[in-house]
């Protein structure tokens, strides 16, 4: 038990006498990499250690996401930071006799393209191009190990916050700091804090949203997987600094690992007297409590999710009441994103102006972007405000995978838009995603190429917005539905030209008239690209053509008769019989038949390569 | 006259296929209920561990949670349809699990899905005739590193060709 600022510094300074000089070997853990089999190098390396009597001198670790999930599993090890990638079970043993016991390296696990073979983690162009802070601990921390926090120096900024600054002196900083809402609302967090701390009122609460419900972002994710006490740390600091003591943490139940990190740490911070009365002996008590999400999308909007917490449907509520003034249990709440969090500490450990230093003029700070879809480094980034998408893209992404060309990047979750090839120089903060049309969100960035049919983009995410509206006001429900079908008529092939007017009239309709922002910002991806790939609708509409082969209403398979071998692969691949043809002779595709799922193109030997896909269907040869 | 005490508990828990006098269910939820004492709210947490338990709810369980907390029947349903989380029907020994997110579906999630859903010959939320298996999509899994993703209760597949099923499927009974 830490019973006094003192208590904490002695703890801090153990830990890392402790670890001074140690062999750490990091191994990620995230879900990506566990995905990966990332447990079972982990019982290898364990039982390899043991077996070869490694003692206290080596520290094995299973950390949080290291970000590159493209190579995992990832395992780093310190002090040198060798960086082995795709590791595997069966590479254990080498590792260990050849790389820990002998400093020798094992060049076949490093991460190598044409050019350069990286040793050291910093030496990867997907790392070496990124600034971390908020992922800095990541790769050092254990996050079932409240001291391996405390080893960075963790809760550091919450012992300044309570014994050298006033709550309102906290505020002033976040305030200077000019910190803005990492959720995607971008409002600024410490005009936030001082409202609730302003309003009438004897309960408050500050609350963590970590319902990251966009497809293909998983930033938060990582954070709570991986350094859950940063987040923790950030919510104590803004009890302080708003008068509030008790704080809730809603996690989206698809997050299992978060969870169980996020309730470790709580445990944990607890047992050290970091959570509870009279923290590190101050006057100043707080608790904390997991909400557990059951699945729905809107409940990432602020209102809708104070209502899940108080156990009811996660519908939004009007806001013209601000949550400021009523909000969790009708008291003063202030709620923010988890990587909004993660910023507190960082801020209030390293002063306002240091923040000021990092990011564009209305941006400050860094950004954690997920890297997805055809690009060839997927990951986690984390870069300062105002880096451009195309040296994310590109210098940290390693450009389009099998060197496809690029087509465009969606930002800001479904309800951002599509960015086209010649805004590629444009720097990502608040206000220039929003000029293009699109968002910032909370950091997904999802790289589509030239197989990527930008109606169907389109359409799916106004399906997915469909699906998760909640259905509490007329215009977001039925204007989206509405939208839905006209898109998948336009993918069917039954679009007509008046269509596109009328996919205008109720953008303009859905983002005037809709309750909350899931309403209101749903006929982005419609706005986009039509704005950017109108060309792309009207080759559906009058032209019955999808260029990138994906709507199967314009595709249709075909055998190409002077490349087939009559192999019969794909005869006994398809599953309605719709291939025909002798052994050893060309085999045909009965159109009539067919059910266009591709695993006739799929199982085609590469020598062979006589299945094509095409559009029109009309372009088929007899 | 209250409703109260009129439900029949005639269910099992269907996850040891074994069938549980009223009585024993009745106490595996109220030690779930009792978890959460004193806290405000608890509703959906508790659907949540009870679900966990079962795999799905049964209206007798959701009747039993209903009286316990005194939370009107209608509310308690109006929540489990709400949240996707919940199944109000039975759902296979396992579930299969295909990712629909934006980076699973530009890397043609679709496709695996209608591939994966002609092989166990189901749609989704649908369960195998034998039992075994539920058919599920997701918004996102969060391993964009691996997508096209599908996963069988906990483990991961990365984009299997269809050929891979019959081994993946297999493996579980």
């Amino acid at each position: 038990m830490l019973k006094s600022p003192e208590d904490l510094t002695v703890r801090q300074e153990r830990v890392k006498a402790e670890n001074k000089g140690k062999i750490v070997l990091s191994l990620c853990s995230g879900t990506g990499c566990r995905a990966n089999a990332s447990q079972k190098v982990f019982e290898a390396l364990s039982a390899e250690l043991q077996k070869v009597n490694s003692g206290s001198n080596v520290i094995l670790k299973r950390t949080g996401c290291h970000g590159f999930c493209e190579k995992g599993p990832i395992l780093i090890i310190y002090p040198e930071e060798i960086c082995y990638v795709s590791v595997k079970p069966s590479d254990v043993p080498d590792i260990v006799s050849k790389t820990i016991a002998r400093g020798q390296l094992l060049p076949h696990l490093l991460w190598k393209n044409d050019t350069v073979t990286a040793v050291k983690h910093s030496e990867i162009p997907f790392y070496k191009h990124q600034t971390r802070y908020l992922l800095a601990n990541n790769t050092h921390i254990d996050p079932a190990s409240i001291e391996d926090y405390l080893g960075c120096n963790g809760y550091t900024a919450l012992k300044r916050a309570l014994f050298s600054m006033t709550p309102s002196d906290v505020i002033q900083e976040i305030k200077k700091a000019n910190l803005r809402g990492r959720g995607g609302g971008g409002f600024p967090t410490g005009v936030k804090w001082e409202a609730t701390r302003d309003a009438e009122g004897g309960e408050k609460y500050v609350v963590v949203n970590g319902d990251e419900g966009d497809p293909g972002a998983y930033m938060d994710r990582s954070i709570l997987e991986g350094t859950p006490h940063s987040v923790l740390e950030g919510l104590i600091i803004g009890g302080y600094a708003i008068g509030a003591s008790n704080g809730y943490f809603y996690i989206r139940q698809e997050y299992p690992l978060a969870l169980e990190n996020t309730r470790k740490a709580i445990a944990q911070a607890e047992e050290l007297g970091l959570i509870g009365d009279n923290i590190l002996g101050a006057s100043f008590s707080f608790h904390v409590t997991v909400h557990q999400g059951a699945g729905a999308f809107v409940s990432g909007e602020s209102s809708a999710l104070l209502s899940a917490i108080e156990g009811r449907v996660g519908e939004p509520r009007l806001k013209y009441v601000r949550m400021s003034t009523s909000g969790l249990w009708g008291k003063p709440t202030a709620l923010n994103n988890v990587e909004t969090w993660a910023n507190v500490p960082l801020i209030i450990a390293n002063g306002a102006q240091w923040f000021n230093s990092i990011g564009t003029p209305g941006s400050k700070g860094s950004k954690i972007f997920s890297l997805v879809g055809k690009v060839e480094n997927t990951g986690l980034v984390e870069v300062p405000m105002g880096t451009t998408l195309r040296k994310i893209i590109n210098e940290i992404g390693g450009g389009i995978k099998n060197g496809k060309k690029f087509k465009a990047v969606q930002t800001g979750g479904p309800s951002g838009g599509c960015i086209p090839e010649r805004h590629l120089d444009a720097q990502v903060d608040f206000d220039t995603l929003a000029e293009l049309g699109s968002m910032m969100g909370s950091g997904g960035m999802i790289v589509m190429d030239e197989d990527s049919c930008m109606v169907d983009v389109a359409r799916y995410f106004v399906e997915f917005l469909k699906e998760e509206s909640c259905g509490k006001c007329l215009p977001c429900r039925e204007g989206i539905g509405e939208m839905v079908s006209i898109l998948n008529r336009i993918v069917m092939g039954g679009g007509k030209p008046d269509d596109l007017v009328f996919l205008e009239d109720l953008s303009v309709l859905l983002s005037e008239a809709s309750l909350c922002g899931l309403g209101s910002s749903a006929a982005n991806p419609v706005k986009s690209t039509l704005r950017y790939f109108k060309n792309e609708y009207e080759s559906h509409i009058l032209h019955k053509t999808c260029t990138a082969l994906v709507c199967k209403a314009f595709t249709a398979f075909y055998i190409d008769k002077e490349r087939c071998r009559g192999c019969m692969l794909c005869k006994k691949q398809c599953s309605v019989n719709a291939i025909q043809g002798e052994k050893a002779a060309a085999q045909r595709i009965d159109q009539r038949l067919c059910v266009k799922c591709g695993a006739c193109l799929e199982i085609c030997p590469a020598k062979f390569n006589a299945v094509r896909k095409i559009s029109p269907v009309s372009d088929i040869p007899d | 006259m209250p409703l109260k005490t009129t439900y029949i508990f005639k269910f099992k828990f269907i996850g040891d296929s074994v069938t549980q006098s009223e009585d024993v269910v009745g106490v595996q939820i109220d030690r779930i209920i009792d978890r959460y004492k004193g806290r405000r709210g608890a509703l959906i947490q508790i659907l949540l561990d009870v679900q966990k338990e079962n795999r799905w709810l049964p209206e007798e369980y959701l009747r039993h949670i209903s009286d316990r907390l005194n939370v009107p029947l209608p509310q308690v349903y109006q929540v489990v349809t709400f949240y996707k989380a919940f199944s109000l029907k039975k759902r296979g020994r396992h579930l299969v699990i295909v990712c629909m997110g934006t980076a699973c579906h530009v890397r043609g999630a679709p496709s695996l899905f209608d591939r994966i859903s002609q092989k166990l010959g189901i749609k989704e939320g649908a369960t195998t005739g034998d039992g075994r298996f539920t058919l599920l999509t997701v918004n996102c899994m969060g391993c964009c590193a691996l997508g096209p993703v599908m996963a069988v209760d906990e483990t991961y597949f990365s984009n299997p060709a269809k050929s891979d099923f019959d081994n993946i499927l297999d493996s579980y009974t």
